[in-house]
């Protein structure tokens, strides 16, 4: 378990970069799921939770996730199913539990860019946008690629455009982390598709009309780890992307 | 810091450390159906309601739950009696640890969804571990819930 030294609940979102920004550990607060696993000691918390950034908008052209959105919030949003179908509920789903849904959120699934992350895979198969106070507005690709650094994380943007989208995931137990995780979207035949928990994190492995498994399996990396060999991910991965495809043209 | 927080209906104010969590928090205000298993967020067993919603307790920070609404089980007695008996009738608890935190979760998925299907409630409970009985049981007690009116 973490220690925490002050505790603080910005009113707006430039107080809590700047306490972000004024102390080595001072650190943001999530759903604080994950902080709780380590051992970190922090020096001041900064709370986002009193600045409004739990709402997943309509904003005419664009839909706007906050980053203070629980896990549980995207699966059920009936806005984000009327556009991207079922990508976002099952690629969550099978994360932990409801009550830990409840509470963890969009925003630290994102900033943690964890490897076996269901919730970057899913976002990666879609052209969507990370809204960051310091650097601005960039690609889920860049922010997926970039080193860590400290800024605060306000929202994800994604384009309000019906996709036909797929999430599939290989899991050994229910609840359990994936051994690999695959999202695959499609509008005006162009797809995009995203392999993640190889076990490095999700990147965009194809963005084209002609998507072929096998080739975009080819020009990944795979690694082992205690849950999978990278043989063993090089082997389902095309398989997942097959079965994402064959959702995809039927959903189409 | 200092933090008032509405447990089952009344208000506890307490100086904190900003680091201690829900759980330790409403243990102290008495509230002893609250269960610690596993501390790292896997288990269900400190299950409460902040704001009618289910959240793991030993996870929670109590000065972040600060301002809001917690039930715990006996806030809820009455309307888990229901259950219980089917718990019960079912001879679907062992131990019975494990048993206020999934209460608190099966309450929470009656108010919240309709005619759920057997794998939406699988699902749904997927976060609570029992380590003695199976589920069959509890699943044949679920079952009967669900079906009495609300
Ligand atoms: C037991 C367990 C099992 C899990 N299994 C899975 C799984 O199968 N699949 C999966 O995809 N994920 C899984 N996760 C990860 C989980 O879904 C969340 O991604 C994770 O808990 C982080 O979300 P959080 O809200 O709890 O963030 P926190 O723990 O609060 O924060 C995580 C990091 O992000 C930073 N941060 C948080 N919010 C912001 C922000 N707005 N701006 C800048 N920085 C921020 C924090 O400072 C911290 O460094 C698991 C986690 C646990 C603990
Ligand atoms: S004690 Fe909280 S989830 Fe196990
Ligand atoms: S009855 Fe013993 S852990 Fe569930």
């Amino acid at each position: 378990m973490y220690t925490i030294r002050q505790f603080l609940r910005p009113s707006n979102v430039e107080e809590a970069y700047q306490a972000l920004t004024a102390a080595r550990n001072n650190t943001v607060l999530g759903g604080c799921m994950w902080l709780r696993l380590g051992h970190r000691a922090i020096g001041t918390a900064i709370d986002l939770s009193g600045l409004n950034l739990d709402a997943i908008t309509d904003t005419g052209d664009t839909i706007e996730i906050g980053a203070m959105v629980s896990l549980r919030q995207l699966e059920t949003s009936e806005l984000l199913q009327q556009q991207y179908g079922t990508l976002f509920r099952d690629a969550v789903s099978g994360i932990v539990g409801t009550q830990f849904r409840n509470t963890a959120t969009v925003g630290g699934s994102v900033y943690g860019r964890f490897g076996f992350s269901d919730v970057l895979t899913a976002l990666l198969a879609l052209p969507a946008q990370v809204k960051l106070y310091r650097r601005g507005t960039i690609s889920i690709e860049e922010f997926a690629a970039m080193p860590y650094e400290k800024d605060i994380l306000e929202s994800i943007i994604l384009p309000k455009q019906i996709y036909a989208a797929s999430y599939q995931h290989m899991r050994f137990q229910a609840t359990d982390f994936p051994v690999l995780t695959c999202a695959v979207s499609c509008r005006d035949d162009v797809y995009r598709i995203s392999v993640g928990a190889r076990p490095q994190k999700a990147c965009l492995a194809y963005h084209g009309s002609s998507p072929d498994a096998q080739r975009i399996t080819d020009n990944l990396n795979f690694s082992s780890n205690m849950r999978a060999s990278a043989d063993y991910r090089r082997k389902i991965c095309p398989v997942l992307i097959r079965r994402a495809l064959k959702e995809v043209q039927v959903c189409r | 810091m200092q933090i008032t927080i509405a447990i089952n209906g009344k208000n506890y104010t307490r100086l904190v450390d900003p680091d201690t969590t829900l759980y330790t928090f409403v243990r102290d205000c008495g509230c002893y159906s609250v269960k610690c298993g596993c501390e790292t967020t896997n288990c269900g067993l400190c299950t409460v309601w902040m704001d009618g919603t289910p959240v793991l307790s030993c996870s929670v920070l109590a000065a972040r739950a600060a301002g809001h609404e917690i039930t715990t089980l006996e806030g809820v007695l009455e309307e888990s009696k229901q259950f219980t008996d089917f718990l019960a009738a079912e001879g679907a608890e062992q131990c019975g640890f494990c048993s206020p935190g999934f209460i608190m979760n099966v309450l929470a998925m009656k108010r919240e969804l309709s005619n759920p299907t057997e794998s939406e409630i699988q699902q749904y409970l997927s976060g609570n571990l029992c380590r003695c009985t199976g589920y069959a049981g509890q699943m044949r007690a679920i079952r009967k819930y669900m079906e009495v009116e609300a």
